[in-house]
């Protein structure tokens, strides 16, 4: 590879990193508020796959790009303009409703991302990818059906995802921008989309809920330019380490 | 020293159903089957909404460490239970000569 295939490469990657890091971490801020026991560990069970796929991207990233930086220096090490997660699943939940719907639209999007990345020439991405398709399907398995029960369930349930869905959508549009980056990937992340409404209008459908109708989409995640919650995400989740560098357990 | 738990906003404070520990959601006994070959082995129970839920529930609390490859789920109040364990089962206990015990076995065969 070139440096500069490299590079981009590397950039792709943090890209999926982040996105699943910061879920990850989303996600384990409910562990023990869940609805009960077993949904707790439900949602610790997602946690973890997401930050596992994580760990494998940013081990790779950090070798390709060669300059010794490990999984937990680009986990922990990295600011907020660094970061290049989609907007999307560093919103905060403020209720089940929320969280099941941003993993919904997470899942639905992610299930045909490493679906396609787990046929290109990287082998090692296609591996990683291969692996992460079947957490995926589990994954949007679970939010769907909670997306239905609860649509289709009683009327405060009903509300409660409604308004999750609506509070999510303007930070799915980003999910499908296609750049450079993406392109030399060999993922063109537009071609997921059609798959994607299909999958969520389905869903909807089922839940009996409403697709939002809201033009206005939010974008700048893949560059850096976050909403306000990113960097609170990142205090918590980033102090040990930048307290107390180099930490091991 | 008296806690309060954190509440998530949005969340409502009051348990509608009353009871802290079941939500009113039925209970549900989780078999596994370890592998294949094997039969379906009684793992425990948990509370759930409905089968799908409870399938899932099973997968996450009693599968993640790979202890299975397939799991069903009974809801608890289908099950009947064995009671009077007097007359049922102690009658069997001097009734040796059931007991495949009284045979020699060949070196041969080995564990059996």
């Amino acid at each position: 590879m070139t440096t500069t295939t490299t590079a981009t490469t590397v950039e792709y990657l943090l890209r999926l990193a982040d996105d699943n890091v910061v879920m990850g971490q989303r996600l384990s801020e409910y562990i023990s508020r869940a609805p009960d026991l077993e949904e707790d560990l439900a949602v610790a069970n997602i946690a973890l796959d997401h930050v596992g796929v994580a760990q494998h991207l940013y081990t790779y990233a950090g070798e390709l790009e060669g300059g010794g930086r490990t999984e937990d220096d680009l986990a922990f090490g990295r600011t907020e303009r660094e970061f290049t997660n989609a907007l999307l699943v560093e919103q905060p939940h403020h209720g089940f409703g929320d969280l099941i719907a941003r993993q919904f639209l997470f899942d639905a999007y992610q299930l045909e991302l490493w679906d396609a990345l787990s046929r290109p020439d990287d082998a090692r991405l296609a591996g990683i990818a291969a692996k992460a398709v079947k957490e995926a399907r589990y994954h949007l398995r679970h939010s769907s059906s909670w997306v239905i029960r609860l649509g289709d369930g009683t009327d405060d349930s009903h509300r409660r995802i409604q308004d999750g869905i609506d509070a999510m959508w303007r930070f799915t549009g980003e999910l499908f921008e296609t750049d450079e980056v993406d392109l030399a990937a060999g993922v063109d992340p537009a071609t997921l989309r059609q798959a994607w409404d299909g999958t969520v209008d389905a869903v909807l459908a089922e839940a009996t809920l409403h697709r939002p109708e809201d033009p206005y989409q939010a974008t700048g995640g893949r560059h850096g330019v976050h909403t306000e919650h990113l960097g609170h995400l990142l205090a918590e989740m980033q102090w040990m380490q930048r307290t107390y560098p180099g930490l091991e357990w | 020293m008296s806690y309060d738990v954190p509440q998530v906003p949005g969340e409502h404070q009051e348990d509608p159903t009353g009871g802290h520990e079941d939500h009113g959601w039925p209970l549900w006994e989780v078999f596994v089957r370890p592998k294949r070959g094997l039969s379906h082995t009684h793992a425990g129970s948990l509370h759930a909404p409905d089968a799908e839920s409870a399938v899932q529930n099973a997968r996450d609390a009693y599968t993640r460490r790979a202890e299975g490859v397939s799991v069903w789920v009974v809801p608890s109040t289908s099950i009947r239970a064995s009671d009077d364990a007097e007359s049922m089962f102690e009658p069997f206990e001097d009734r040796p000569y059931r007991h495949p015990t009284f045979y020699d076995i060949p070196d041969e065969v080995g564990q059996m």
